[in-house]
């Protein structure tokens, strides 16, 4: 056996060589280089870690190998491959380039071991991937990509000065598990926690997501919040504040899904949720949690990114995304419809499909571990996941009333990029077994038992009916061309008003200021010039007898005083 | 050109799949009477404790969120102004 590529390296040298070509030699490179990847981790990489440099005093380790990189390497090579299939279509060189530079980015950050390439390939993923929004070439994508770059930056920025403060703390930049017990573990907590969508700072997510290109969110979809995921697992498994972070990820973005318009930003509501139930599962920290957690975060990958690209088809093939514009489209989009059903029943958790054997676990461990209220929160978000990704997204766009839209289903790469991911998700779902054999711990978990398999069709049964039963009283409310406005009001809304309004509010009172201290100086320049100027008091010119005069007055005066 | 009505088309198979769906719900539900259910907690193994669940929980969702449309819904060009 060799020594293993860097996994990054493979991606970042294919960039070039894709930026390079045109046509077909770009494709089948394109296409090459995440097999190459695979086989490489496959078959040339054991456990271990591999090129270590000296930096000073510290030894950087750009390639760390156990079974939750190797987990985390193979997910983001198949997401890769499905992505490339997906956009082979897609004319724009520079669109191609910055999916595999990011995809790189992915794996540089999974394999790092130490922080300070950590923060490396974190940053590559923010520079890289903001390509893929501003590829959309709209205004609203341009602002969005900004506001979304700024957020990614600034989540490296904190990983750096929370990285060099744990230095300082304990003499070692190792990315191993850490103790939230000093100011630099609690910088490095917050940065993952903002590229995993903790609440209030989600609004990344769906501000930027939905404005990126069809193929472009199918990518993004994949990696950033999922290397925060891997993060917390390699740094903070175990910690209790994750519990609460991800109860109440999985359930506040449903409530926003439910009313969203635009079918891709429910997708991103339902992406925080189901992140969410990864967080828990860290949180939880025992071995099925974190089983639960890891192998939920490789599901959702494949069937989030399937639901990625089935609506990515739908905007491709009708340049239209909103739900209240969409509808009917199954007569003229068979296949998409399908495909996309596959993905609401794997994100849903029926069994069968992925979902239900990996969320099972973060469930089964809160139960475990005592926190039953956790239990209800996530068993309340597993019926609203399917209510609003699993039956609304289908829908809505497929169904509900005819749009009149007579849209063909996509071409043929897109259609076997949304094959593949709906054959792994009902394989991952029938045959968990090789997905259970991948997961960092032993895995002691059954889901297909007669309880667990009749309650979890209960609750979704229940479900659609709810949906069958407010649709036909005519309560569900309508899709409606709208915005809801979020955290996101803070930044986007709140501060410019402030600021505009401290510019109007302290205007005058500076201009105020300001003429008061020029008209000050003036005066002070004025007497300045009176005294000392060219007719000034001070610049006469004095005649020497004047003096002398002065002279014997001075005298005088202090004769007379020395008789007092 | 007028194009062929699908099976779908039709309100009255649509009812037709809403009933086939609640005899099925219905049939769920009665299952919980005649298997033993192997549980953590008591609660989870009273008869029909997944599905109300799943119903109340889909009913609240939908019907809060749309309370919360009165609070958070603005133009769909907010932010572009």
């Amino acid at each position: 056996m060799s020594s293993p590529i860097l996994p990054a390296l493979i991606f970042f040298l294919g960039a070039v060589a894709v930026g390079m070509l045109r046509g077909r030699a770009q494709s089948a490179v394109a296409l090459l280089i995440p097999l190459l990847g695979g086989a490489n981790l496959l078959f040339n990489v054991d456990h271990g870690a591999y090129w270590q440099l000296g930096l000073f005093d510290y030894t950087l380790t750009l390639m760390r190998v156990d079974k939750l990189s190797l987990l985390f390497g193979y997910l983001f090579h198949l997401a890769a491959f499905i992505g490339v299939v997906y956009a082979l279509h897609v004319r724009d060189t520079t669109q191609q380039v910055s999916a595999l530079l990011y995809a790189g980015g992915a794996l540089g950050a999974v394999f790092a071991g130490d922080l300070i390439t950590l923060f490396v390939f974190w940053e590559i993923l923010a520079v890289t991937s903001v390509f893929l929004i501003w590829a959309r070439r709209t205004a609203r994508a341009q602002a969005a990509g900004m506001r979304y770059l700024l957020v990614q930056i600034a989540s490296g920025v904190i990983l750096l000065a929370g990285a060099l403060m744990y230095l300082h703390q304990t003499g070692s930049v190792a990315f191993e598990q850490m103790q939230l017990d000093g100011p630099g573990t609690w910088l490095i907590f917050l940065a993952f926690g903002i590229k995993c969508a903790f609440p209030l700072l989600h609004n990344w997510v769906t501000d930027a997501y939905p404005e990126a290109t069809p193929t472009g969110a199918v990518f993004l979809s994949a990696f950033t919040t999922k290397v925060a995921v891997y993060a917390f697992a390699r740094s903070f498994p175990g910690t209790e504040w994750l519990i609460y972070i991800g109860v109440a990820m999985a359930a506040f973005p449903i409530f926003y899904a439910v009313i969203e318009n635009d079918l891709r930003r429910v997708l991103c509501y339902s992406m925080i949720n189901q992140v969410g139930f990864m967080v828990v599962g860290i949180g939880l920290g025992t071995e099925l949690a974190l089983n639960g957690a890891v192998s939920h975060a490789f599901n959702d990958v494949i069937f989030k990114g399937l639901l990625f690209m089935s609506m990515g088809a739908v905007l491709h093939m009708t340049g239209k995304m909103n739900g209240s514009e969409l509808g009917g489209l199954y007569k003229t989009m068979p296949i998409t419809t399908v495909l996309c059903i596959v993905g609401a029943a794997s994100i849903s958790a029926f069994p069968l499909f992925s979902g239900f054997v990996s969320k099972a676990m973060v469930m089964a461990a809160a139960l475990e571990e005592g926190y039953d209220w956790v239990w209800l929160v996530l068993l309340f978000a597993s019926a609203g996941v399917f209510h609003h990704a699993g039956i609304k997204i289908p829908f809505f766009a497929f169904f509900a009333h005819d749009s009149g839209i007579r849209a063909k289903d996509p071409p043929l790469n897109m259609l076997i990029a949304m094959f593949i991911a709906a054959a792994i998700c009902i394989f991952n779902g029938s045959y968990p077994w090789i997905l259970y054999s991948l997961l960092p711990w032993p895995v002691d978990y059954a889901p297909y038992t007669w309880t667990h398999v009749i309650t979890q069709t209960q609750l979704l049964f229940f479900s659609a009916l709810a949906f069958i039963f407010l649709k036909l009283t005519h309560l569900y409310p309508p899709e409606l061309p709208s915005t809801n406005i979020d955290a996101e009001w803070a930044y986007r809304r709140l501060l410019p008003r402030v600021v505009n309004g401290m510019v109007a509010m302290f205007a005058p009172l500076d201009r105020a200021m300001r003429g008061l201290t020029l008209a000050r100086l003036e005066r002070i320049v004025e007497r300045l010039y009176r005294h000392h100027g060219p007719e000034g008091i001070m610049a006469r010119t004095w005649p020497t007898g004047s003096t002398a005069l002065w002279v014997a007055i001075l005298l005088a005066v202090y004769l007379l005083l020395s008789y007092v | 050109m007028t194009e062929k009505l699908r099976w779908l088309d039709n309100f009255d198979n649509v009812k037709k799949i809403v009933k086939v769906f609640t005899v099925l719900c219905v049939a769920l539900f009665a299952v919980d009477f005649f298997y033993h259910r192997h549980v953590e907690r008591d609660w989870e193994s009273w008869p029909g404790f997944y599905a109300i669940y799943g119903f109340i929980a889909c009913v609240v969702l939908v019907l809060v969120a749309k309370e919360m449309r009165k609070i958070v819904m603005r133009k769909e060009d907010y932010y572009d102004e």
